[in-house]
């Protein structure tokens, strides 16, 4: 089956580049599945799960806490500032970014609105890290 | 003449001395070494975001209600300059070079009327800068207790920025960092961060003249949480340059106190043979007049 190149880079460094047959982005406006030939692109990512197919399967499945996309028909560059592998989710973790994220849109209250819409934001992606946890 | 045993005590202090030199070269050399490896690491991220913002900016260039961080506040009068230095010493004139930069500047900036405000990242340009442009100072980062400087450093720094533009504290801002040319030469220069100097669209020369993207969300959306990132970037790579010219310096500085050091411990040693010498040839003439008097 056709492939296209799959890149996965953080500010730190290059976390994955390799060919595959079909990615699932979770995109601000609904997941996205991508594959070979796909129109150009470019969508920010909101906190869930990249799913990698490659060979027919499932091979990979990442947690992202939000970033970006580029989608040409031959590559998909994401960026991320972090990528977990959903098995090493922990639940603890998650419920624990939750509470933060939640006092953080507390103490937002009065703050401007683009400043409680980014804790609103890291607040729905904590809850993306949960359920993806509790489905692993 | 210097007695015997001042000579020999300062020949071995000189030793020590040499001994540290050498120590702190070898460390320093590792220690760029790894600085070299994350700066690396750390530019296929940059790229990319330059070619998503080239494409975007392009998109977006022009309209009234672009976002802040792209066009500034418009005005002219109050300058931002954030300068990163080193958080040690002994590294020649690495931090001196990126503070006087840093002077030269500020002093061009207010002879032409503007006011000038100064964030310094690094305790050696903060003293540097502090004792003439105290009372400029709008803040100080230091990352000194840290093992190495991380992304999420380089974000708090730029959302510290980001806050200030919002409180309209300053229309632009500057960032004036040692760039990391090669391990012997760091050249201290200024980039511009806000407004935001965007790369030119299409400049991708291997995939030809790109195709338009499409946006999801609007173009604004994407650019308004794009463009703190971009910041956070290019901030990080000026902490990653800092850090490894740091060392590429220091390595050069300690290489030269070695030699310098071996240098001196051979006059030394010449100097207490010398010396040696004529205490031997006084004894002797003393005893030989002394036998001939009898």
């Amino acid at each position: 089956m056709a492939t296209f190149q799959l890149e996965f880079v953080s500010p730190e460094k290059l976390l994955l580049s390799r060919p595959v047959e079909m990615a699932v982005l979770p995109a601000a406006e609904g997941e996205m599945g991508v594959l070979p030939g796909h129109a150009p692109m470019i969508v920010a990512l909101r906190g869930g799960v990249i799913t990698v197919r490659e060979g027919g399967q499932e091979t990979e499945k990442l947690f992202v806490a939000g970033g970006f996309a580029e989608v040409t028909p031959t590559r998909v560059t994401i960026l991320a500032e972090e990528a977990t592998p959903v098995a090493s989710l922990s639940r603890e973790d998650a419920e624990r970014r939750i509470a933060d994220c939640e006092k953080a849109l507390a103490e937002a209250a009065d703050a401007t609105p683009e400043k409680r819409e980014a804790a609103m934001a890291r607040l729905l992606s904590a809850r993306a890290m949960l359920a993806a946890a509790q489905a692993a | 003449m210097a007695s015997l045993k001042a000579l020999r005590m300062r020949i071995n202090s000189v030793k020590s001395t040499r001994k540290i030199t050498q120590a702190m070269k070898m460390v320093a050399a590792a220690k760029l070494r790894r600085a070299q490896q994350r700066a690396e690491a750390a530019r296929p991220y940059a790229e990319r975001m330059e070619r998503m913002l080239g494409s975007l900016g392009a998109a977006v260039a022009g309209q009234p209600d672009a976002p802040r961080l792209l066009v500034g506040s418009g005005g002219d009068q109050v300058h931002l300059l954030v300068v990163v230095s080193g958080d040690r010493g002994l590294a020649g004139a690495f931090n001196t070079n990126v503070g006087r930069f840093a002077r030269a500047r500020v002093r061009e900036l207010e002879s032409a009327g503007k006011t000038v405000k100064i964030l310094a990242i690094g305790r050696k340009g903060a003293t540097f800068l502090r004792r003439e442009f105290g009372s400029r100072f709008a803040g100080e980062i230091s990352f000194a207790g840290k093992k190495a400087v991380g992304f999420e450093d380089a974000a708090e720094v730029a959302s510290r920025i980001t806050a200030m533009l919002e409180e309209g504290e300053f229309d632009v801002c500057s960032l004036i960092y040692n760039r990391f040319r090669n391990v012997i030469t760091q050249v201290p220069s200024e980039q511009q961060l806000i407004p935001a100097a965007l790369p030119e669209a299409g400049s991708d020369a291997q995939e030809g003249p790109q195709a338009l993207y499409e946006y999801e969300p609007t173009e604004e959306e994407i650019l308004a949480s794009l463009l703190p990132q971009n910041l956070a970037v290019q901030i990080y790579r000026s902490l990653l340059e800092t850090t490894a010219g740091f060392y590429g310096s220091q390595m050069t500085a300690m290489d030269n106190a070695t030699r310098n050091a071996g240098e001196m411990i051979n006059k030394l040693t010449l100097n207490y043979n010398r010396t040696r010498q004529a205490n031997i040839t006084k004894e002797l003439i003393e005893i030989i007049s002394g036998a001939e008097a009898v």
